[in-house]
């Protein structure tokens, strides 16, 4: 991304009178104005000063003894140049009589604000900076998501690089897993260093209340129609109390609708060129369990090379039938639905041999027991993002 | 929001109306998103069946997009039916830009990127294309549809964000993939179109001239209904995403969601992939 790029990408915003990003602003500004009200301009600190600057919305206020305790600065002095200067700015130190041999103190301004950014990157990581930052989290000061389907999920501030000079600014959105660029062209200054790799990470993990979890299943009325899902479902939804089975993981419900195209209100098949390719990048889970069908390479436990003999007609059997090996417990209580549930398949086989038939249905894994438990779950989510394979003919 | 952005521009704007309505409505602010329909697609009334029952004073609200409104009508009157007349039009435009020649049109805007860029990061500023998500007009806003990652955005300002997604419809942009295949954006690497002013930076010009210049040989607008050895099976492998990490190790949570989420993707690309090779 270069400069002009960004121009680019900017006019739009310019332009805009009342932006989102602005209403934002303001909110930041009003409590500026507050706490400058209350403290006389003249102590004013430096900290102070620069957290209230325009593009420095993100930015929270290091306390000075994190700033004054070395150990928190181990390294630093190293990349920044003119230390001692920046640092008796930062911490409104008067300087010393010999000072003039700096050429220029707009130098020595950079190298503060390089410094503060730094101290930045490393007191979010703590405790108190943390909490500094989940006040501002709640007061939506980052903004929220632009992606529709996230419903608004608010973002964090987060570095693509831990080393200044890398890259500006990005915004984390723990609903989507993705990152954004800021709205506003105010935020193209600010480094994404003085934010961190880590610090968005560490925020949701020691918040689990903000993070969405990795599962997500439709109320069963929205299913049917993705264009009601999106006000009402939500709704509904965060009335209900919802629990992650996973205690480390996500305690918030997640806004899991993905986005399906449509020509004429058919479905875009994904046979076609232009056909859907991008779904799984949002696609959840309908349960947790789910997550542990794939291993630690990325493969399905039970792919056994299922698509190389499959035809279109046995599309859906063959998804049913890669379920078979998940769930090998519920084997012995489920015999009886077995026994049911395989009556069909039963028939076929010209009866008689009921005893068989168990031992197939032992045999064969659980087929019916997958399809009850897991199964269903597990063919929801993939119906989901499975394209409508008879308009095909429309579309094409 | 809708009525309150269509009242800021119509009570001052009554007295200076440029001489055409269409120009006059595309020129003013907010409605960048809109492209011109042709006068000839709004006169074939075969075109416009069915929307004398969604807007009202039907008639003189076409009379005042054709520019053929009596002078004489009342100013409380003219104040409404301007009103009606963006519903009217707009409802048209979600209708001409499905067609050869307004997709042709929206192509243009789409290639100076006046629909803005994609704010995902990963997207490498691709320009957006604008969609509804109902076909109904008073329902939701207009949404910004990027077409490498494929997911829909919320429009930067609100100025757009109050538009009418009714106004472009849920068909326009993946009709518009569909008929040009050509158009639809690479998953990794610049975007080659509507960057003609960033693409140049440092190293990468050179390569990016190349690329460019390629480009313009195979023009994509003369494609239209081209591409049959484009291959889109296996694009989303090419995916660049972003990989939550603390400390530079992955989380638990989100890296099982991940991989699960490619797992999903690789099971499609077999899927795809298999079909191609039987197609052939």
């Amino acid at each position: 991304m270069n400069t002009s790029d960004l121009a680019q990408f900017e006019e739009e915003e310019a332009i805009s009178g009342t932006g989102e990003g602005d209403e934002i602003m303001e909110e930041a500004e009003e409590q500026e104005d507050g706490y400058t009200s209350s403290t006389p301009t003249s102590t004013l600190t430096w900290i102070s000063w620069f957290c209230s600057l325009p593009g420095h919305e993100y930015f929270c206020e290091v306390t000075e003894d994190f700033i004054e305790d070395d150990f928190n600065l181990t390294g630093l002095n190293t990349m920044v140049p003119f230390w001692k200067e920046a640092m008796e700015m930062v911490l409104d130190v008067e300087p010393d009589e010999d000072a003039s041999k700096i050429p220029d103190v707009s130098i020595v301004e950079s190298s503060a604000e390089m410094l503060y950014g730094l101290v930045h990157q490393r007191y979010i990581l703590t405790r108190v900076g943390l909490a500094a930052m989940v006040d501002k989290y709640e007061a939506g000061i980052f903004g929220s998501c632009p992606r529709v389907y996230c419903m608004g999920s608010n973002v964090v501030p987060c570095g693509r690089s831990d080393i200044p000079g890398i890259d500006t600014v990005k915004l984390f959105c723990p609903n989507c897993n993705d990152i954004y660029v800021p709205p506003s062209s105010r935020f193209q200054g600010v480094d994404g260093a003085f934010f961190g790799t880590t610090f968005a990470h560490l925020f949701f993990q020691t918040y689990r209340e903000f993070s969405p979890a990795p599962f997500w299943k439709a109320a069963t009325s929205s299913s049917h129609s993705p264009r009601s899902s999106t006000g009402s479902v939500a709704h509904s939804a965060t009335t209900a109390t919802f629990v992650n089975p996973n205690p480390h993981g996500g305690q918030k419900r997640a806004a899991g609708y993905v986005y399906v195209p449509r020509i004429y209100g058919f479905k875009v098949s994904e046979r076609a060129k232009c056909g859907p390719r991008m779904q799984w990048l949002r696609l959840r889970p309908e349960s947790p369990d789910e997550l542990e069908m794939v291993d630690w390479r990325g493969r399905w436990l039970d792919d056994d090379d299922e698509y190389d003999d499959d035809d279109d007609e046995d599309e859906e059997e063959e998804e049913d039938r890669q379920m078979e090996d998940f769930d090998p417990d519920a084997n012995d209580d489920d015999d009886d639905d077995d026994d049911e549930e395989e009556e069909e398949e039963e028939e076929v086989r010209k009866g008689g041999a009921r005893q068989h038939a168990v031992a197939t249905a032992g045999s064969a894994r659980t087929i019916p027991t997958a399809n009850k438990s897991l199964g269903s779950g597990k063919l929801r989510a993939v119906r989901q993002w499975s394209p409508a394979v008879n308009t095909q003919g429309v579309v094409a | 929001m809708l009525h309150r952005a269509v009242d800021d521009v119509s009570t001052g704007s009554d007295s200076d109306y440029s001489r055409f309505w269409i120009s006059w409505f595309l020129s003013s602010k907010g409605n960048e998103y809109f492209c011109e329909v042709d006068e000839d697609f709004i006169l074939d009334r075969f075109n416009l069946t069915g929307l004398n029952n969604e807007v009202a004073n039907y008639t003189q609200a076409l009379d005042l997009i054709t520019d053929q409104l009596d002078d004489d009508i009342q100013d409380e009157l003219r104040g409404s039916l301007d009103v009606q007349a963006r519903l009217l039009y707009g409802l048209i435009h979600a209708r001409w830009i499905v067609t050869a020649r307004g997709l042709a049109k929206m192509i243009e805007k789409y290639k100076r990127a006046e629909f803005g860029r994609c704010p995902r990061v990963m997207c490498l500023l691709q320009p957006l294309l604008p969609v509804g998500l109902t076909d109904i007009p008073y329902e939701k806003s207009v949404k910004l549809y990027c077409g490498r990652c494929e997911d829909l955005y919320s429009p930067k300002s609100s100025r757009h964000g109050s538009i009418d997604g009714a106004y472009f419809g849920t068909t326009f942009p993946h009709l518009l993939f569909l008929v040009y295949p050509t158009l639809i954006p690479p998953k990794s690497g610049p975007t080659d179109i509507g960057a003609t002013t960033a693409a140049a930076s440092g190293t990468r010009e050179g390569e990016n001239r190349i690329r460019r210049r390629l480009r313009e040989e195979m023009d994509p607008t003369l494609a239209e209904g081209g591409g049959e050895n484009i291959s889109t099976a296996s694009v989303a492998l090419k995916a660049e995403r972003y990989k939550p990490r603390i400390y530079g190790f992955q989380l638990n949570e989100t890296a099982k969601l991940q991989r699960w989420q490619e797992a999903v993707r690789d099971r499609q690309v077999a899927r795809l992939e298999e079909l191609e090779e039987r197609g052939s």
